[in-house]
């Protein structure tokens, strides 16, 4: 058994010792402080936190709306994917890049911009209003700035199979009597499922990790807008380590169970399509 | 019937065109608007105040430092990964992308609890008169953080692909290992990680959530153009603030222009990065 397959290639040991290095540095060392935070706090320092009120509050509200996001994104997503893939019409290639906005733009931007666009005064929300919705400074505004920062990671990783989708199957359902829907139910999405899924937990992670586009839309309101990283910066505020690091080990121990189920399906998606 | 009829296909295309004009594209047209409100003059006036142009060094130096290092270490680690069989390699890859999953406010927190005055290295590093947190090396280190996966993560499925056919051709030709390295490796992954580059950069500039954690937000000091936009807006300076958020949207625009053109010519060999 060999750690390392034998190879001509030069720098094995350079590169993965510096890379080695800097990850530990970087990543590792300040991850490890947190786990030693953690630890000093122990299961029942963390919990006496997680149990308070308003921790209860804000991780119901950051968990709860990022998950509504992330479905309503994946909704959306398919749409917009299907759409710009299946269909030609002007100015294709110019939304097609502009799916990328809300991660080329930084997060502050796309609050203040979202918080001025749907404020009741706003472009927007007047429109809204004049029905009676109230978006900015309420829960709504916060599920409206994750919807906006999540979108490309529900339409990205969906494009590519969309343009994979063999046509051959489509005809053959068509040929023996499928209705268009019938085949979109049980030929097409079935094959964009993995996909779909994919796109649902990356969402999830990047809405329910978002602070900067939300802080300006949500009003911030303790127990009824104010989402988890809100609450971190406020006990950091307030030099409450030990509460800090309790809510950001849970959040943390989440994350890292999101990114390990997202692997699960991109493993299980690959082995059943041959490809990710 | 492998298309949907001409009613549902204008249908769905006008759906999808309505949601990404009002929901990606206007955000971007309200700054720009906001900024402009009061005419050119007043816009154009934001720029020469003192604290403004002082965020503006600040996110250039912090840029200027976090985006090599990261470049370095991408390039490194995708030499590794990608040219070299060990074990332990999809561990490495996954530690890699850690900070993707991780929410910026959790970013800047791990490196309060390190450095800190009350962390870990607190009382030593006040001992000796260093000062980590609240100042320039708490924020490129929360930079360094948050955007240390973007060249790595664009590199290793591109090296990957390429394969080492061409280095070993250089080297059975007597190229030294650095020549083989910058003869065939570079001029083969210039474009991708040109475009590595570009999003870690842009990431870096913006970045708001762990930068704003270990920032003192002293206006002129410690403030980088995200935290001066949210400082502004938060004084209800708005015109300010959409003035200066304007530069972070352009750098927007710009990335995400000479990203559509890079994938435009090497499609194939770019992969987004939101396909995790």
């Amino acid at each position: 058994m060999h750690l390392k397959q034998p190879s001509v290639l030069p720098g094995f040991g350079l590169a993965l010792g510096f890379s080695l290095f800097y990850l530990g540095v970087i990543v590792m060392l300040p991850l490890a402080a947190l786990v030693a935070a953690a630890a000093g706090l122990g299961l029942g320092g963390i919990c006496s936190v997680a149990i308070e009120p308003r921790t209860l509050a804000a991780l119901r509200t950051s968990f709860g709306l990022a998950f509504a996001a992330a479905i309503a994104d994946s909704m959306l997503g398919l749409l917009v994917a299907w759409v710009l893939t299946r269909y030609q019409f002007p100015g294709r290639r110019l939304l097609d890049a502009a799916i990328d906005l809300p991660f080329a733009l930084p997060t502050a931007v796309a609050g203040i911009a979202l918080a001025t666009l749907y404020a009741p005064n706003g472009w927007i929300g007047a429109i809204l209003g004049g029905f009676g919705l109230k978006i900015a400074f309420a829960p709504a505004g916060i599920f409206v700035a994750l919807v906006f920062v999540a979108l490309p990671f529900t339409v990205r990783p969906v494009q590519p199979l969309i343009a994979e989708i063999d046509r051959a199957a489509e005809e053959a359902s068509s040929t023996l009597g499928a209705s268009r829907w019938q085949t979109v139910r049980y030929v097409i999405l079935p094959t964009l499922s993995p996909a779909l899924l994919t796109g649902l937990a990356l969402a999830f992670a990047r809405s329910v990790s978002e602070y900067g586009s939300v802080i300006f839309i949500a009003g911030n309101l303790p127990y009824v807008s104010e989402i988890a990283p809100v609450l971190i910066v406020i006990k950091l505020q307030e030099f409450d380590y030990r509460g800090a690091t309790a809510i950001a080990v849970i959040m943390l121990t989440l994350a890292f169970l999101i990114l390990l189920a997202i692997n699960l399906i991109q493993a299980s998606s690959r082995r059943r399509h041959g490809y990710g | 019937m492998t298309t949907e009829t001409a009613p549902v296909r204008l249908l769905l295309i006008a759906l999808a065109v309505l949601f990404l004009a009002v929901f990606l594209i206007l955000p971007v047209v309200v700054v720009f608007s906001e900024a402009l409100r009061k005419g050119l003059s007043i816009y154009l006036a934001t720029f020469a105040d003192p604290d403004a142009q002082a965020a503006i060094r600040l996110t250039l130096l912090v840029a200027a430092i976090a985006v090599p290092l990261n470049t370095v270490f991408g390039i490194a680690a995708s030499w590794a990964i990608a040219k070299f069989e060990f074990a332990g390699k999809s561990l490495l890859i996954t530690l890699i992308d850690l900070p993707f999953s991780i929410s910026p406010v959790i970013s800047g927190l791990i490196y309060v609890l390190l450095f800190g005055a009350q962390g870990y290295f607190g009382p030593w590093l006040t001992a000796h008169g260093i000062q980590i947190i609240f100042a320039l090396p708490g924020i490129v280190l929360a930079t360094v953080f948050v955007t240390f996966p973007f060249v790595a993560r664009q590199l290793i499925p591109l090296m990957q692909e390429q394969g080492s056919a061409d280095e070993e051709a250089a080297l059975t030709l007597g190229a030294s290992g650095i020549r083989a390295f910058l003869t065939t490796t570079l001029p083969n992954i210039s474009w991708g990680l040109l475009y590595g580059v570009l999003l870690c950069n842009a990431r870096a500039m913006g970045e708001f959530g762990a930068v704003s954690v270990v920032s003192g937000h002293i206006s002129g000091l410690t403030n980088t153009i995200p935290l001066e936009v949210e400082l502004l807006y938060n004084g209800y300076d708005f015109v300010a603030a959409f003035a200066v958020a304007s530069l972070l949207t352009l750098l927007a625009l710009v990335t995400l222009a000479a990203k559509t053109l890079l994938e435009m010519r090497y499609g194939d060999s770019l992969a987004t990065p939101t396909r995790a």
